[in-house]
């Protein structure tokens, strides 16, 4: 569906997307992590063929955005960053209108926007106006209408940012079942839970290069442990009470020394609690718990802050 | 979900097709704008004329050597204001709404993530001007007819196309300068230096022989100027067919040029 070689984005002299190799396959659910200014939405804005490629080759659906930019819009559904609904306009008129854009005839565009309202449960918010709707309901929306062309490839770029956790799994939810009715999904998130559950394999990006590639499984295994032992040691006057003690246990597993804990990357966590405690040491709080994408994250992209 | 309905052709939809796919959002504007519209058409040209022509007319005596041809004031500020109330228009509906449509409501977002080109996009938008121009115009020439300001009936109506090519020589310039500003600060300089000194110095309210040999020729070269003068002629029946045609065709080549500026705009903003 997608297929992109030595793609790259420059805007001035700042390369946004640093020449990145990426194929999408039919069906499946593609996600692009990174922090922000890693280049996800510069990539996703040329995928969506609005954006020209600076070099490099892409290629959407086997047709090159350069010179077929409507043909591929015309089976992309896109869901932007930030909203870009009509506030004036009702909820069923949003969808209409749009609709139009692609050319739908009107009674088929009417016909498809009632199916989505019931889709994303909007039905009761048809008549409604968009700027009194929750920010989870404006998301909806907004699927909704990047549904309304039938597209093959789906590109949501933060999809639930800003939403509260109800709304959240609202979304997944649903779009899972677009991903069951096969729908190619292409996210781009930084919110390492919802790329675990949604996507069957993803690109971490930084700085405009992809830092790795694979499943999450894959990427847990290749660049964590199976667990990660938390220790905590209480706060001391003077001195950094975990750089002393990361010296008794530094041969456990791969250390990360932070401010208020000491994690210890390991196969079995309970084992390295178990030596912990051998060794003398007294913790006064730990927690064995499995590998996330979130550390994978934050082992290949730092922990420094991005902003 | 089932197969997809339909693919473009690869290079962009024809002109005709992509304007007409964004007809029922452009449809959903005028629906939500045009009571306000409706009002400021049928009133602002009664105010125009009550205070303009008649009342501050009676001071002025009306001498149509020194009037262009007209036999009142009334008669020689008419076709100045409507031309006027064109250019106001046209440059209020391509400020603003332009930025919103980029920045804020962010609609033109919206729009080129379908098959809609940047080009179809500006031209959707520059026929709801035209829109907008050609009724205004419309209602302020038929609010003014039974004053007998027009010397014949098919005068008017040219005039009303002549107020529309008047109209997209502002609108497509103005949306090009609106798709290459940053800030909404630039537009108080549109209004302020462009709009105000326009429409008081090019001819609207008195002849631009007024204005002394220096700013006379100054004022030539402003569109407004060619936009009045060619609306006077055909409102008073007193057109000078080759300086006629080079009015025409001073406002059709800056409609022109305007509209490839327009598109290559919004073309740099929206497609970086």
């Amino acid at each position: 569906m997608i297929s992109a070689r030595g793609l790259r984005k420059s805007f001035g002299d700042f390369e946004a997307v640093k020449g990145i190799d990426v194929d999408v396959r039919k069906g499946e659910a593609f996600g692009f992590l990174g922090p922000n200014g890693a280049g996800k939405s510069s990539t996703m804005r040329m995928i969506a063929s609005v954006s020209p490629v600076t070099s490099g080759e892409l290629r959407i659906l086997g047709m090159d955005p350069a010179t077929e930019g409507p043909a591929i819009r015309s089976r992309l559904g896109v869901c932007p960053q930030e909203d870009t609904l009509d506030n004036e306009l009702n909820v069923f008129d949003n969808l209409y209108v749009y609709g139009r854009y692609f050319g739908i005839d009107k009674a088929t565009v009417r016909e498809r926007a009632d199916e989505l309202l019931e889709f994303v449960q909007l039905t009761d918010k048809r008549k409604a106006k968009v700027d009194d709707l929750s920010g989870g309901m404006k998301r909806r929306l907004t699927i909704a209408r990047s549904l309304v062309n039938r597209p093959d490839l789906l590109l949501l770029d933060e999809p639930t940012t800003g939403l509260d956790p109800q709304a959240r799994h609202v979304l997944w939810d649903q779009l899972f079942r677009l991903k069951q009715a096969g729908v190619t999904l292409v996210i781009t998130t930084h919110y390492m839970d919802e790329a675990e559950q949604l996507c069957d394999r993803l690109v971490v990006m930084d700085k405009g290069v992809i830092a790795a590639e694979g499943s999450p499984r894959e990427l847990i295994e290749e660049h964590s442990t199976r667990e990660v032992a938390e220790l905590r040691f209480g706060i001391v006057e003077e001195g950094n009470v975990h750089e002393q003690i990361a010296g008794k246990v530094e041969d456990l597993g791969r250390l990360e020394i932070l401010p208020d804990r000491i994690l210890v990357y390991s196969a079995d966590g309970e084992e390295v609690i178990a030596k912990v405690h051998e060794r003398g040491l007294e913790p006064i709080a730990v927690l064995v718990r499995r590998s996330t994408l979130e550390d994978v994250f934050l082992k290949l992209t730092g922990r420094t802050l991005v902003d | 979900m089932a197969a997809i309905d339909r693919v473009d052709p690869p290079r962009g939809l024809s002109i005709a097709e992509g304007t007409l796919r964004q007809l029922d959002y452009w449809w959903a504007v005028v629906k939500r704008t045009w009571r306000g519209g409706v009002v400021s058409s049928f009133v602002a040209p009664l105010f125009y004329v009550v205070g303009m022509g008649v009342l501050l007319g009676g001071f002025v005596a009306g001498d149509p050597s020194r009037l262009e041809g007209a036999t009142s004031y009334l008669d020689f500020v008419v076709p100045g204001l409507v031309a006027a109330h064109a250019m106001q228009i046209a440059v209020g509906e391509t400020t603003y709404p332009v930025m919103g449509g980029i920045k804020w409501h962010r609609s033109y977002h919206a729009q080129l993530a379908t098959p809609l080109g940047v080009r179809d996009v500006v031209n959707a938008h520059l026929a709801f001007v035209a829109f907008r121009v050609a009724s205004a115009c419309a209602v302020f020439l038929l609010v003014l007819a039974p004053f007998g300001v027009f010397a014949s009936w098919w005068g008017p109506v040219l005039a009303w196309f002549v107020l529309l090519v008047l109209g997209m020589a502002f609108a497509t310039v103005v949306f090009g300068i609106s798709a290459r500003m940053r800030s909404e600060e630039g537009f108080g300089l549109i209004f302020r230096l462009g709009v105000i000194p326009l429409t008081l110095f090019s001819g609207s309210f008195f002849p631009i022989a007024n204005l002394g040999p220096v700013l006379e020729v100054v004022a030539w070269f402003t569109p407004l100027w060619h936009g009045v003068d060619l609306t006077r002629m055909l409102c008073l029946d007193t057109v000078d067919l080759p300086l006629a045609l080079v009015h025409l065709a001073v406002l059709a080549a800056l409609a022109g040029f305007g509209w490839l500026w327009a598109i290559r705009g919004l073309d740099g903003r929206m497609r970086s």
